[in-house]
């Protein structure tokens, strides 16, 4: 089945401004989703394009550092450093020296919630490039030298962090909102948790992931579709069929805490938590706008204007919606001269009190609006690796190859009263905060 | 949020970031065997002196528009460091037709983005916008290149701004704070050695008075080079180059860009910062070298082939030969600073593993380079660093912002296309013999600066 999705925009309404440079542009490019199936039912996303002589491919299977078992902290992250580091009959040397005379790089990491992997080749490498990714997801050797110098290049940045107070700053953080949740954790790891790690926990943690049921992959550039699905089929038709995931709850952040890590800074550093909601949830698009309107990436945004614009408090201030699998909140942070702090989070407090009190203007929902529904498109196509990743986002979040196009409608039905309302009911919750900076009195 | 991100291209010496620059390993040119007529590339003046390049790529309805002013902080009056800088941020203020955040504001409702950035050699502001508002953005640019209008008021509020930017990035960090310093210790002449934010002191003082002499000076279409890459033609960015670039009166000819030069160095120097934010030790070590436009043919092609060979990766001698077989280091790689106008940096750095000694990792870098030096690098070895370097061309196609930044970087510090589109053909060009003889030439032990970030002195606090 192949449902198109185009991404193509109407004239932008700017017929004000330099309307007499406006000409008429040729035809806009456009970028085309297709759904597509392999003969061993391995399931894909692709866009094809000839126009670079390269294939980018990028997967995801669900399950990332959260799953990391008690006491085995760090065991996922560990993982997927060591792809690269021996596979099939390769030792890490040889392995490496073939990907490079393959022309091709390939990567693997983990979040919270997910484990990813990618390759970017040249296109006539493509079958030097492919059998080596093959191998890299099959049979990891997870041989005792790797796993020994990777183990050891953790601990050491570890080590090295150790003594920094945004490490103590990022500890409390995580176990204040979390508690004993595993997003408290910290994903590298501990020099503890490290040293307990053994191969045979690693092709443990191997054989649980990698696995068809809940893979997602997205294929991007010169290949046709019968090429990919002989590619996907290569790739992923061996791997066993369901994974074996351990389940992880869900956690509300734990709000209204005030926590200070005292450090003799040139800046203090303000963090503070409201609650937010998940994909899915029908106040999401409000709460996006909002958050949007209260911090986002522009002069105009609320916090921008009032902290750095008008009062030179910041160089930087944002809000944004952190979203997990299993948690949600939304996140204000900034830093500022120590001396000023005190000065800079009443403004944000009263701007985040103004909000939720009267919520935004007509003008500000409209902008937010047209921010939101243009910039999908250029951040999420502008190479091959950002299509890649949108791909295969879409797919996990499960939202279907016509989302962006239902997005649009979504985000065109947000009413003023809906932002209102979830301002009223988000941004009125007692936040956590944390300052890290030189001790008040200092 | 990234805005007025200052992209400080001076040095490259932080320790874990070993490159901070638009490093000429990661430089590209178009492959001219898959380029078609349609992607090919356009390259032309507007009649006030205004350098134009088009670079189409028809993939997806995005353009990029980037205007570069031939101006950074070496080129900074003594006395005035950060202005530049500070003046990229006040670019943003306004005009009378435009008036403070409107540029924003439109750009925002596009979904677009937008932000600048300031190197010691050039300062360039860009755009990334649905193609149907390319027009909209030069008529912004062309306006704000001679229009703009500043208060005393609003330099003072930014100047805050900076000076909370130079906290975050430089006083805070002490890693910052050493590359700086190692910096001001690398070059004892050429302005290499200021910081592109600025000394604070200096930061300080910067107002409307020297913001103004800044921009007479210096923004005119004739001092600036306009790189639009993305879906559109060269036809039609010409056509509406001309109707908003083109109406702007052409400006004083300024003199050739020459900055003070470095003088010959005769001496080993070292410094050392101590803190207790750091327990794990580090040190590089860093010559000035030549840089692509300032080096003899040839040059800057095996310095770049030295630095990817010597400590460019995981399959480089420092990691495989001190990181991995004898575990010494955590750390140890190599980094060439090529794409500057002048010469610039050299450096290689490392950080001890487990229960290793820093003096170890020192000793065992040593020993490569000397290696090195002495028995020269293997024809395989060479040839897998230049199909890395070849292929990264390929690569680097796959965004457009890539490109745009490629050759905005080169044409302003004063490059041609064809130092880009011969770039592969240089490197495969290169012997091993070339890349032997610039190591011994340029990385002379007797006059290296080494720079130690150290725990302090009686252990961790």
């Amino acid at each position: 089945m192949t449902i198109p999705t185009l991404f193509r925009r109407p004239l932008a309404a700017l017929a004000t401004l330099g309307a007499s440079l406006m000409l008429m542009l040729p035809a806009q490019a456009e970028v085309v989703f297709q759904d597509i199936t392999s003969p061993a039912g391995i399931k894909a996303w692709l866009v094809e394009d000839y126009a670079v002589p390269i294939v980018t491919i990028r997967f995801a299977f669900e399950g990332g550092t959260a799953q990391d078992p008690m006491g085995k902290e760090g065991l996922t992250a560990l993982m997927t450093m060591l792809f690269d580091e021996g596979a099939g009959a390769l030792d890490s040397d040889a392995f490496q020296i073939a990907l490079d005379d393959a022309g091709a790089e390939m990567g693997f990491g983990a979040s919270a919630d997910a484990t990813y992997g990618s390759m970017r080749m040249l296109a006539d490498q493509r079958d030097q490039a492919v059998p080596l990714l093959k191998q890299a997801i099959d049979n990891p050797r997870f041989d005792s030298n790797p796993i020994d110098r990777m183990r050891n290049q953790l601990i050491t940045s570890i080590t090295a962090a150790a003594q920094d107070p945004g490490t103590e700053a990022q500890l409390q953080w995580g176990k204040a909102l979390y508690g004993d949740h595993p997003y408290a954790r910290r994903s590298q790891g501990t020099i503890e948790s490290l040293n307990t790690i053994t191969a045979d926990d690693l092709r443990a943690r191997h054989q649980a992931i990698f696995a068809r049921a809940r893979l997602t992959v997205g294929i991007v550039g010169a290949i046709s579709a019968d090429d990919a699905k002989a590619m996907l089929d290569t790739l992923f038709a061996d791997l066993p069929a369901e994974p074996s995931l351990t389940p992880v709850p869900d956690v509300v952040p734990n709000l209204g805490q005030d926590l200070r890590v005292d450090y003799p800074l040139p800046q203090a550093s303000i963090f503070m938590a409201y609650p937010s909601v998940p994909l899915g949830d029908p106040d999401y698009f409000a709460t996006m706008l909002m958050t949007q309107i209260l911090g986002g990436k522009s002069f105009q945004s609320r916090l921008t204007s009032e902290v750095r614009v008008k009062r030179g408090l910041t160089y930087s201030i944002s809000a944004s919606m952190v979203g997990f699998d299993h948690s949600n909140s939304l996140l204000i942070s900034t830093a500022t001269s120590a001396d000023r702090a005190p000065e800079t989070l009443k403004v944000i407090q009263d701007v985040v009190a103004e909000l939720a009190a009267n919520g935004p203007t007509p003008e500000e929902l409209a902008d937010a609006k047209r921010y939101q529904i243009g910039s999908y498109p250029i951040s999420e196509l502008s190479s091959s690796s950002a299509i890649a990743n949108t791909l295969v986002g879409l797919q996990m979040k499960d939202l279907g190859i016509d989302y962006i196009t239902r997005r649009s409608d979504l985000i065109e039905a947000v009413t003023i009263d809906d932002v209102k309302a979830v301002a009223q009911k988000l941004l009125t919750v007692k936040p956590t905060i944390m300052q890290m900076g030189p001790a008040q009195g200092q | 949020m990234n805005k007025n991100f200052a992209r400080i291209v001076g040095l490259a010496l932080a320790l874990s970031l070993p490159t901070l620059a638009y490093a000429e390993t990661a430089s590209v040119a178009p492959a001219t065997e898959t380029a078609t007529a349609e992607s090919a590339i356009s390259h032309f003046f507007l009649d006030n002196g205004m350098e134009v390049v088009v670079i189409p790529d028809h993939r997806a309805p995005i353009v990029t528009h980037m205007v570069w002013y031939k101006v950074g902080g070496a080129d900074e009056a003594p006395g005035k460091s950060g202005i530049a800088h500070f003046f990229e941020h006040l670019m943003f203020k306004g005009t009378e037709r435009h008036p403070d955040g409107e540029l924003d504001r439109v750009v925002a409702s596009l979904g677009g983005s937008l932000n600048a950035t300031t190197t010691s050699d050039f300062t360039a502001y860009y755009e990334t916008v649905p193609p149907d508002a390319l027009a909209t953005m030069m008529d912004f640019e062309a306006d704000r290149m001679r229009g703009l209008v500043l208060t005393d008021e609003l330099v003072a509020s930014e100047r805050q701004v900076v000076l909370e930017e130079r906290n975050l990035r430089i006083d805070g960090n002490p890693q910052a704070v050493l590359g700086e310093e190692t910096a001001a210790t690398l070059f004892q002449n050429h302005p290499y050695r200021i910081p592109v934010l600025g000394w604070r002191h200096e930061m300080e003082q910067l107002n409307r008075t020297d913001a103004l002499a800044f921009y007479q000076q210096y923004y005119a279409p004739n001092n600036a080079v306009l790189v639009v890459a993305g879906d559109v033609d060269a036809d039609t960015v010409r056509t509406l180059a001309e109707a908003s670039y083109g109406k702007l009166e052409r400006g004083p000819d300024l003199p050739p860009r020459v900055r003070p030069a470095e003088p010959q160095q005769n001496t080993m120097r070292t410094i050392t910062l101590r803190d207790p934010r750091v327990s794990v030790p580090s040190f590089s070590r860093s010559w000035v070298v030549p840089s692509y436009l300032s080096a003899a043919p040839g040059e800057a092609e095996a310095l770049d082939l030295l630095a990817e060979i010597l400590g460019g990766g995981n399959r480089s001698r420092l990691y495989q030969d001190v990181v991995v077989k004898t575990g010494v280091a955590a750390d140890a790689g190599a980094a060439y600073t090529g794409a500057t106008m002048d010469p610039n940096a050299f450096s290689l750095y490392g950080a001890p593993q487990g229960d290793h000694d820093l003096s170890e990792v020192e000793a065992a870098v040593d020993a490569e380079l000397a290696r090195l030096i002495r028995d020269g690098v293997t024809v395989r070895e060479l040839d897998s660093a230049k199909a890395r370097f070849v292929r990264s061309m390929v690569f680097a196609q796959d965004a457009q912002s890539t490109m745009a930044n490629i050759y905005g970087a080169k044409l302003v510090n004063g490059g041609t296309i064809e130092d880009i589109t011969q770039w592969p053909d240089r490197i495969r060009a290169v012997t091993p013999e070339q890349v032997q003889a610039v190591a011994a030439k340029y990385l002379d032990p007797s006059i290296a600066v080494t720079s130690y970030l150290l725990p302090p002195a009686n252990g961790a606090q």
